[in-house]
């Protein structure tokens, strides 16, 4: 090879290069083009009024997927809602020894109430209960700590009436449409996990009492991937299938990706969570998505909520008790194409 | 050390006495499947779907084979595939149509490729530890850019192309032969194949042959990397979305299956068609649990026996062929 040769070819190389990262760099902007991204705020009641000022400490795990960007983004939104809330938010984490040590921060911060939805409520129990003897009230969100000694009150969803209602669902369309042995399929989460459990349970006993059985089932790992490869192989092993339940709506985008490849839309499938990418697919009517069971992050502006009241030393509005309650459950509603305009505002980006 | 391949000529295939008892293994469990559900197993809806699961993998392995028969280990497979997954559905690029998609994905894949085969051959770093560093940072990235969402395709044209049918096969499908027959005719047929060989081989002695063994290298990390990068393609066609979750745990399935196939983790000797049984018995396998309704855990130890058994297999088709010549 001449010497010119090679100078012309390094000259080519590197022009293609400068140009293929001029491309990258101009493609790495995810910018959305102007839409409705507002966080859910809980609605206003009869103690909305300012009252004395108080200070939250917030601490979640990493925001890495939707559901959890959503739970940190509605507690913003709702602490930013009142004048008198200081929020104090650390930074999400799965690593469970830096969530103790932010805790453990934000209690030598003395801030009035703390909110905590621990990685893991197992590991994080101690450190709620040094809070708790600290004199600062927890508020325990979703993933419940060991013991109620590690929490004033705990809000949180509830895994086991998702189940339920997304089983009494199916089986009362499937009585409607006078089909008598459904073959009714689930994509559940990850097995391992005593929510994905819990989930299944509830569906297979609110199917056993309404005379119905799961039938084929797999399990995916709540990615929108392993929804798309798990349902590929269902879709398979089922060649007749009237209703389908998909635990999550983040894999339910690749669940309906597999739905579509297989030219199979002739069921009914009910999604999990509450996104708005699910929302929206109920209410175009055009996918086999007809409803979704919720369990929805609108349960972390809540939680602000009922740490402001803490703070303030009062109760919830329209009880009769003088305080909030110790334990709050949120319902796992069934939205559908005719109820979905009024839950969209809790519906969150997957 | 392994005597280096023969230069051939023409296209002969020549059967391998070590690839018979993976064969064996992979027959085996068709006709599991078969006997399972004689109504499902091998009708053609079935047959697609198998070969559609085992596509993206499939070209990660491919590139995986290149990589271990040159005596490397690419841990960040994966990761790559879901940063060129990622890369390839912002909306940003998403904007600029389906070509610029495709090329993203594959731009995306080759750089990260050829970062990994700089920073082991130039950088004299040891293998596992570039390409866990690439493993982390890749996906980290990938969070970074798409917000941790999960980034839904929106361009029809790109998902009509990749989730068509091009003489009633899947488009998927085309694309993995495809890459498999290239690769195969690179890795058996040319130059850069044979010397893939030598460098796995003995590094030192292709150095002293006039192998530049640091741009080889680099190269085989680079093709590795495209590879990633086609997969990426793949899994967005198959799930209408970039995730940065996507390409989870691709490493250990390609590693498995490249080294069932028969390729050595010491680099020197391998085998594409051992590659390719490998990961269609991984993808077979998942397909007869999921048509019988079984669990999960209950596939996971299968999974763990067929490692074993096909190992074993192996070995004894080795010592046979040894023994009898």
């Amino acid at each position: 090879m001449t010497e010119q040769s090679l100078h012309r070819r390094r000259f080519l190389l590197g022009g293609a290069a400068v140009g293929a990262g001029a491309l990258l760099t101009a493609c790495t902007s995810n910018e959305a083009p102007a839409q409705n991204n507002a966080a859910n705020v809980a609605n206003a009641g009869a103690n909305s009024q300012p009252g004395t000022p108080v200070t939250i400490g917030f601490s979640a795990p990493a925001a890495d997927h939707g559901w959890m960007a959503a739970i940190t983004k509605n507690a913003r939104a709702q602490a930013q809602k009142f004048s008198e809330v200081t929020l104090n938010a650390t930074e999400g984490t799965n690593d469970v020894n830096q969530q103790i040590s932010q805790v453990e921060t934000l209690i030598n911060a003395k801030v009035n109430v703390l909110v905590i939805l621990p990685f893991d409520g197992k590991a994080l129990t101690a450190v709620g209960q040094q809070a708790m003897d600290a004199g600062i009230q927890v508020i325990n969100l979703d993933r419940v700590f060991d013991t109620p000694l590690a929490y004033r009150t705990w809000i949180g969803g509830d895994n086991y009436r998702m189940g339920v209602n997304a089983g009494n669902y199916i089986a009362q369309q499937m009585k409607a449409k006078n089909i008598a042995s459904p073959v009714i399929g689930e994509v559940a989460g990850i097995d391992s996990l005593p929510l994905t459990q819990e989930r299944s349970k509830g569906f297979k006993d609110a199917l056993t009492r309404q005379g119905f059985t799961v039938g084929p089932r797999v399990a995916a790992e709540f990615t929108p991937e392993s929804g798309e490869k798990q349902t590929s192989n269902l879709l398979q092993s089922a060649s007749k299938l009237d209703a389908l339940w998909n635990h999550d709506d983040d894999q339910g985008v690749g669940v309906i990706a597999a739905i579509n490849n297989a030219n199979r839309k002739n069921f009914l499938m009910v999604g999990g969570a509450g996104s708005k990418n699910a929302m929206n697919l109920i209410k175009s009517d055009a996918e086999p998505l007809k409803a979704t069971v919720l369990y929805s992050p609108s349960m972390a502006s809540s939680a602000i909520s009922l740490a402001r009241l803490l703070g303030q030393g009062k109760g919830a509005g329209d009880f009769a008790e003088h305080e909030i309650p110790a334990e709050i459950t949120t319902y796992s509603a069934v939205v559908t194409k005719e109820n979905v305009d009024k839950y969209m505002d809790v519906g969150f980006d997957s | 050390m392994e005597p280096l391949p023969p230069k051939k000529t023409g296209f002969k295939f020549t059967a391998d006495p070590r690839l018979l008892g993976l064969t064996g293994v992979l027959v085996i469990l068709c006709i599991v499947g078969q006997v399972t559900r004689p109504d499902q197993f091998f009708t053609d809806g079935n047959i697609s779907t198998i070969l559609r699961l085992a596509a993206a993998i499939g070209v990660v392995s491919v590139g995986m084979t290149f990589v271990i028969i040159a005596g490397g280990i690419d841990l960040s497979v994966g990761s790559i595939v879901a940063l060129s997954s990622v890369w390839l559905t912002t909306l940003a690029t998403q904007s600029y149509g389906p070509f610029v998609m495709i090329l993203c994905g594959l731009l995306v894949g080759l750089g990260c490729g050829l970062i990994n085969g700089i920073l082991v051959s130039y950088g004299k770093i040891v293998p596992f530890i570039a390409t866990l560093a690439m493993y982390v940072s890749a996906r980290g990235l990938a969070e970074r850019i798409s917000g941790r969402r999960t980034q839904v395709v929106s361009e029809a044209g790109f998902l009509d192309f990749f989730r068509g049918d091009l003489l009633g096969i899947p488009v998927l499908i085309w694309m993995f032969a495809l890459v498999f027959a290239i690769g195969w005719v690179v890795l058996n047929r040319t130059t850069f194949g044979r010397r893939t060989f030598a460098v796995g081989g003995n590094a030192e002695a292709s150095r002293l042959a006039g192998i530049n063994v640091k741009r080889h290298t680099a190269l085989v990390y680079g093709v590795a990397g495209l590879c990633c990068g086609i997969a990426a393609l793949m899994v967005v066609a198959r799930t209408t979305a970039g995730a940065s979750t996507n390409g989870m745990l691709y490493e250990l399935d390609a590693i498995a299956a490249v080294v069932i196939g028969g390729t050595l983790l010491t680099g020197g000797r391998g085998s594409l068609i051992g590659t390719l049984i490998g990961v269609l018995i991984f993808t077979v396998l998942s397909n007869i649990f999921t048509l019988n309704n079984l669990d999960t855990d209950i596939q996971n130890i299968a999974k763990g026996v067929i490692i074993v058994l096909a190992a074993l297999l192996q070995f004894r088709s080795v010592k046979k062929t040894k023994t009898s010549t």
